[in-house]
């Protein structure tokens, strides 16, 4: 997967707030739908899978499917109680995996 | 809100697929998935429970610029508790090839069941929204959402 | 360019004319504020001898979701062809061991302005050149690398991210260079000559009928500031000389290649038309 993600965190929160974090990744998302200049099909390729954690343990998860346009944007909630690193990642059909990480602080 | 420019765009639509959204879902022929295979998929997912109208609210533009990307967003009234949260959500759309557009799974820490993103429709179509709560309730929302030919058709 | 019996430009113009008599819908009254902070012109008196009496992005054609999307540099799909960009940027290539970044160092600054100004003269060539022209130029004479085909390789992400450097920057053109009046002036005569099937010319939609639709699509002027664009349509960038191509296509007729004198008449002249309005790029459109 060339896929580049980016991810739109605050960098810091008071604690008990919930924010929204926003998500985008490059990624053609293949339907399977499509047909190649001779006709034959063009195989699905599509990113899957999107899961979000906080210090390990997921909160968020999205099931995908090949509806979703191109280049996938997500946006989602979560309350942050404590300071800590956000781990989110995409899966494609190939069972490919993209991590990035993402800390979060509270204010003082 | 900003007034909209639809006048025009209402008298020329039909329900043809967008030429550029049905090459990017197949040419004629092909079967679209049609409201038995959304209550089907609603069956599968709550377990054969039935769907409240309410609870949950789809937004989704009126009219899509371009089929291959519209957004859509949902918000469900809850809070959010150990004792009381939704679970998932799942996106539909009636007359795509295939009726699934995402399927969203909360936990309390979501703080609120609230999500968007962006889909594909390959024709003007009805968009349902089912949320699936901690008790086993099952609650739903649709919008139609039309989709439009641009253009000289490229 | 194939004439076809009155009749048929009669339908076509029938056709757009229909349209247009079931709705006048005026672009949408809206300010473009990107991030908050940059101040975008998206409508501007035109320059002395335009024929229209103002210029306006094709932002305020769009629908609000649409327009929504170019508010915010992150919400923007166009900028992962940017980021893709400045990695290019970044990235040696060639046999000389060089990247962009190895002369120009850092973009934001060595590059500010530069999208605003093309296309330019090149004495060399004795014709206008443009950014995805000079970044070949560059890859060959002073990378030793491969030029990029037409909208291939890094060819629509390095321009982006070129003409991104400018954003918010109005749009200008040095006409007192070499031949470029001239090459202005074949520009307007192809931008006003019917061609194709459907016998219509730029002008046909996008100065007499811009406002109105054409099926359920709000006509723009068809002003250039925001190429590389993303357009919701391919899910992707698309360049200017795509766009003139895919326009060409769509009346019929047939399309001359990128980078052909003819196209790059109607980018001098396209330019100068759209003289005033900010760099978008990467703009949001359908």
């Amino acid at each position: 997967m060339a896929a580049k993600p980016r991810v739109k965190v605050p960098k810091s929160v008071a604690a008990g707030d919930v924010i929204t974090i926003k998500s985008l990744i490059s990624h053609k998302m293949e339907s399977g739908q499509r047909k190649d200049g001779d006709g034959n099909p063009i195989p699905r390729d599509i990113i899957n899978h999107f899961a979000a954690a906080f210090d390990g343990e997921e909160f968020f998860s999205v099931d995908i499917d090949p509806a979703v346009s191109a280049n996938p944007y997500l946006e989602f909630s979560v309350r942050v109680d404590e300071a800590g690193t956000f781990t989110f990642t995409w899966t494609d059909d190939a069972g490919e995996v993209i991590t990035h990480e993402q800390d979060i602080a509270l204010k003082s | 809100m900003h007034p909209s420019t639809n006048l025009g765009r209402r008298r020329l639509l039909g329900t043809a697929a967008a030429a550029a959204t049905a090459a990017f879902f197949g040419t004629s022929g092909r079967v679209f998935a049609a409201m038995e295979d959304v209550d089907k998929a609603i069956a599968d997912f709550g377990g054969g429970a039935e769907a409240a109208d309410g609870t949950i609210t789809l937004t989704t533009p009126e009219i899509a610029e371009n089929g291959n990307s519209v957004p859509v967003a949902f918000s469900v009234e809850s809070p959010m508790t150990e004792e009381s949260h939704v679970e998932s959500v799942m996106i539909l759309a009636a007359d795509n090839p295939s009726a699934g557009v995402a399927t969203f799974h909360f936990t309390p820490r979501s703080g609120e069941a609230k999500a968007s993103t962006r889909m594909r429709l390959a024709r003007t179509q009805d968009v349902v929204a089912v949320a699936k709560m901690s008790d086993g309730s099952l609650h739903r929302a649709s919008a139609n959402v039309k989709v439009t030919i641009g253009g000289c058709g490229g | 360019m194939n004439r076809f019996p009155l009749s048929v430009s009669a339908v076509a113009g029938a056709l757009v004319a229909l349209t247009s008599l079931a709705v006048l819908a005026e672009p949408a009254d809206d300010t473009l504020l990107i991030d908050g902070e940059i101040e975008m012109t998206t409508r501007t008196e035109s320059v002395e001898g335009h024929p229209l009496p103002e210029v306006i992005s094709g932002w305020h054609y769009r629908t609000e979701d649409t327009r929504v999307l170019e508010q915010d540099t992150f919400d923007n799909p166009g900028m992962l062809g940017v980021e893709a960009g400045e990695e290019i940027w970044n990235t040696v290539d060639g046999t000389m061991g060089k990247s962009c970044a190895s002369c120009h160092d850092d973009a934001s600054e060595s590059m500010a302005g530069v999208g605003a100004s093309y296309p330019k003269w090149d004495a060399a060539n004795g014709k206008p050149t443009n950014i995805e022209q000079r970044i070949n130029h560059c890859r060959v004479e002073n990378m030793g690398a491969e030029p990029y085909a037409f909208d291939k390789g890094g060819q629509k992400p390095l321009t982006a991210y070129v003409k991104h450097q400018s954003l918010g920057q109005p749009l200008a053109l040095d006409l007192s260079e070499g031949d470029m009046q001239t090459w202005r002036d074949k520009g307007e005569e192809l931008y006003y000559r019917r061609t194709g099937q459907l016998d219509l010319s730029c002008a046909t939609c996008h100065e007499k009928y811009n406002g109105k639709n054409i099926r359920a699509d709000h006509l723009s002027q068809g002003n250039v500031n925001g190429f590389p664009t993303y357009r919701l349509k391919q899910s992707d960038l698309v360049s200017l000389h795509n766009r003139f191509r895919g326009c060409i296509r769509d009346t019929r007729a047939e399309m001359p290649a990128a980078f052909s004198d003819e196209l790059m008449a109607l980018e001098v002249y396209t330019t100068w038309r759209s003289q005033g309005l900010s760099i978008e790029t990467p703009a949001v459109r359908q």
